[in-house]
């Protein structure tokens, strides 16, 4: 009860102003953040367009690195997508009262990073137009996609966790639709009032939807922990060296966590920061998501420990090629700078009490984020460029369509987040209700 | 209906059995010519690249020449390995793909179904003899280049994987051709281009099937080995080479 105890002093009409407010004033700030995002997201745009109709050689990949960034940034955004599950899921289903104003914010990061990561497989494609031919649907051709492929998996998992977590998000949406609807006018009113689906808070109602908030939470986070376990299978289930390897599920899990965690924190610091919503994102939320980053910082030293220290005392040669390449060959710089910004900074900036403020989370966040997009890169490219026969060694480098396309991505989620937080209370309102009611 | 086109099926392949095509490569014979990568180039409509792409990694080479050095220079050796797809039994590209454009078909062949690829290249990424190959624009070939592609081998479109197939146009005319002439295909009858084209005469092709066949012999000769057996990938291209 003491953790809201700053905004439960207030009365219900105040929260409701508070919570409400960024969806009726926008600043010029926003507008100009808005607008430099689609920017860049019409020039990715452009950027596939070409690749689209001059052929996928537009972008850098090459013989034998035939996945690159691409990739990279799928397996990337995927792990952010897991903020959203772990945070609230595990702490709806634990009651972790701090959870309240933490858990839209997460929710919402994992629809829309699902919805951009999503995309890469079908970017990356060498004939993008027939994606559609790994969806299982009755056909004219009477072919079924390759259901032993781990790709297909992977497409199943996707369509499943992005359906799953729009339902997550949407259904504790619900009330505050309906009070949103009650104190705007105009189109807003009218938008919120069928999205709200004749909510009117009666008891029954809030038995339903109490029920299902708690059923999709158990199902939400068996799905989050399959969907990454899946996408390891990516690499996994293939006999290429140092990605044949029965640790990469759980890997993949921990480390999509950590980086969700990491961008969790960069999301929640931009609302209270921009949406002036210090009262409600507190020091203390801060520092709870800091110490669960701190862990999962240590959980991934130990997986990467773990995953090199059995390649290295297997000396299986094969495997021996791709570790050299990255511990002490051309990727060296990439995986000690991954050290250094998964663990070192983490390590010391959050794991002494005096250093861990809101700021040093948010460095902190930041160097996670680029520390877990390094592990994929080494992890897609480094083995791809060492294949077995060493006479087919090769590397690679980006060319201007990925890195617009990455860059696009990036813009995008700020962009999709800017829209979320001006059509929908990015805090729940009901929860503080609830709890000023006892 | 359907029985005569089992019966038709049970003609076109010789006899009642089913061939199981493999290679030799003999690599104390080899020298490193280059003439069967030429030759694959011409027989299988395989675009060219120009110097650029090629540095980058993009020359398309159904079969390679893999050169290991021995030795300081000046007193250095050379050995070369011609790569191949070698048309796996148990295939690791195979079971990858999505969308079924790569299968063994009856004969052994693992086959590519350049309409059905999609282009997630995936099967490249598991192939250990990275012996896959990515169309990354639509080909073209300089003038008049274009006026010698062979009408028996499909142009593959941008964004497709292509690979060795062992020349199964050939086998296929091959195993026609016996069928007119109402006789059993020969050990020999069948040539891909690399094999037809090798002066040195370092490589054979042939029903594995037939302990007869010159390549069965060669495979089972004490100098055979396949390239990284490890795997268990169970190639059908065997590498002949003395014993050190």
């Amino acid at each position: 009860m003491t953790t809201l105890a700053h905004a439960a002093g207030r009365s219900h009409e105040l929260i409701r102003e508070d919570l409400l407010r960024p969806l009726r004033s926008t600043s010029p700030l926003y507008w100009a953040t808005l607008c430099v995002c689609l920017l860049v997201i019409l020039w990715a745009g452009f950027a596939w367009y070409v690749q689209l109709t001059e052929g996928i050689g537009v972008a850098g990949i090459r013989r034998p690195v035939y996945w690159g960034f691409y990739i990279v940034n799928f397996v990337f955004w995927i792990g952010i997508s897991h903020a959203g599950t772990l945070i609230s899921a595990i702490l709806r289903l634990t009651d972790a009262g701090w959870r309240k104003p933490v858990t839209r914010a997460a929710e919402a990061i994992t629809v829309f990073a699902l919805m951009i990561g999503g995309l890469f497989p079908i970017i990356h494609l060498g004939r993008a137009w027939l994606f559609y031919w790994l969806i299982p649907y009755p056909n004219e051709r009477l072919l079924w996609p390759n259901f032993r492929s781990p790709l297909l998996w992977d497409m199943t998992a996707i369509f499943g966790y992005v359906t799953g977590s729009v339902l997550y998000l949407y259904l504790p949406l619900i009330p505050d639709l309906a009070q949103a609807a009650a104190h705007t006018g105009g189109w807003r009113a009218k938008l919120y009032r069928i999205l709200s689906l004749g909510w009117q808070g009666s008891d029954r109602q809030w038995h339903a939807l109490e029920l299902a908030m708690k059923s999709m939470a158990v199902v939400i986070l068996a799905v989050a922990v399959s969907v990454h376990s899946v996408v390891a299978f990516d690499f996994s289930m293939a006999i290429a060296p140092m990605w044949h390897s029965t640790i990469f599920a759980p890997y993949f899990v921990a480390g999509a966590i950590f980086s969700g965690i990491a961008a969790l924190i960069l999301a929640m610091a931009s609302i209270r920061r921009f949406l002036h919503l210090e009262d409600y994102l507190r020091p203390m939320h801060f520092d709870n998501l800091a110490k669960l980053l701190l862990l999962m910082s240590i959980v991934w030293l130990y997986f990467t420990a773990v995953e090199h220290l059995t390649v290295w005392y297997g000396n299986e040669h094969l495997e021996i090629a791709v570790l050299n390449h990255r511990v002490a060959g051309p990727h060296a710089p990439y995986f000690w700078g991954m050290v250094v910004c998964n663990f070192v900074i983490p390590f010391i900036l959050l794991g002494i009490r005096r250093l861990r403020t809101i700021r040093t989370a948010v460095i902190c966040g930041v160097t996670v984020l680029i520390g877990m997009w390094l592990e994929r890169f080494l992890i897609v490219v480094g083995t791809l460029s060492n294949p077995p026969l060493p006479a087919a060694w090769g590397d690679y480098a980006p060319s201007w369509v990925e890195l617009s396309i990455t860059a696009g991505t990036f813009a995008g989620m700020v962009f999709l987040y800017l829209v979320f937080v001006k059509l929908f209370p990015i805090i729940e309102i009901w929860e503080y209700e609830r709890e000023a009611e006892g | 209906m359907a029985t005569e086109t089992a019966k038709a099926n049970e003609t076109t392949t010789g006899e009642a059995h089913t061939a199981r095509w493999g290679m030799a490569i003999d690599l104390d014979r080899c020298t490193g010519c280059e003439a069967c990568v030429l030759a694959c180039h011409a027989e299988n409509n395989i675009p060219l690249s120009d110097e650029a792409s090629s540095a980058m990694g993009r020359a398309n080479h159904w079969i390679r020449i893999d050169r290991y050095y021995e030795g300081e220079f000046p007193n250095i050796k050379v050995k070369y390995r011609p790569v191949l797809c070698q048309q796996c039994d148990d295939a690791p590209c195979e079971p990858v793909c999505p969308v079924y454009a790569t299968y063994q078909n009856a004969e052994g062949l693992n086959v590519q179904v350049y309409n059905r690829c999609v282009g997630t290249r995936y099967c490249a990424n598991n192939c250990p003899y990275t012996v896959r190959f990515f169309n990354w624009f639509d080909p073209v070939w300089p003038e008049p280049l274009e006026l010698q592609l062979n009408p028996d081998v499909s142009i593959r479109p941008g964004g497709v994987m292509e690979k060795c197939t062992f020349c199964i146009q050939r086998i296929q005319r091959g195993q026609r051709d016996a069928k007119h002439e109402d006789r059993a295909l020969a050990d020999g009858d069948i040539q891909p281009a690399c094999v037809q084209s090798c002066p040195a005469e370092a490589m054979v092709f042939g029903d594995l099937t037939d302990s007869e066949s010159k390549v069965s012999q060669w495979a089972e000769s004490g100098r055979a080995g396949q390239l990284l057996p490890e795997l268990g990938t169970r190639p059908r291209v065997f590498y002949l080479e003395r014993a050190k």
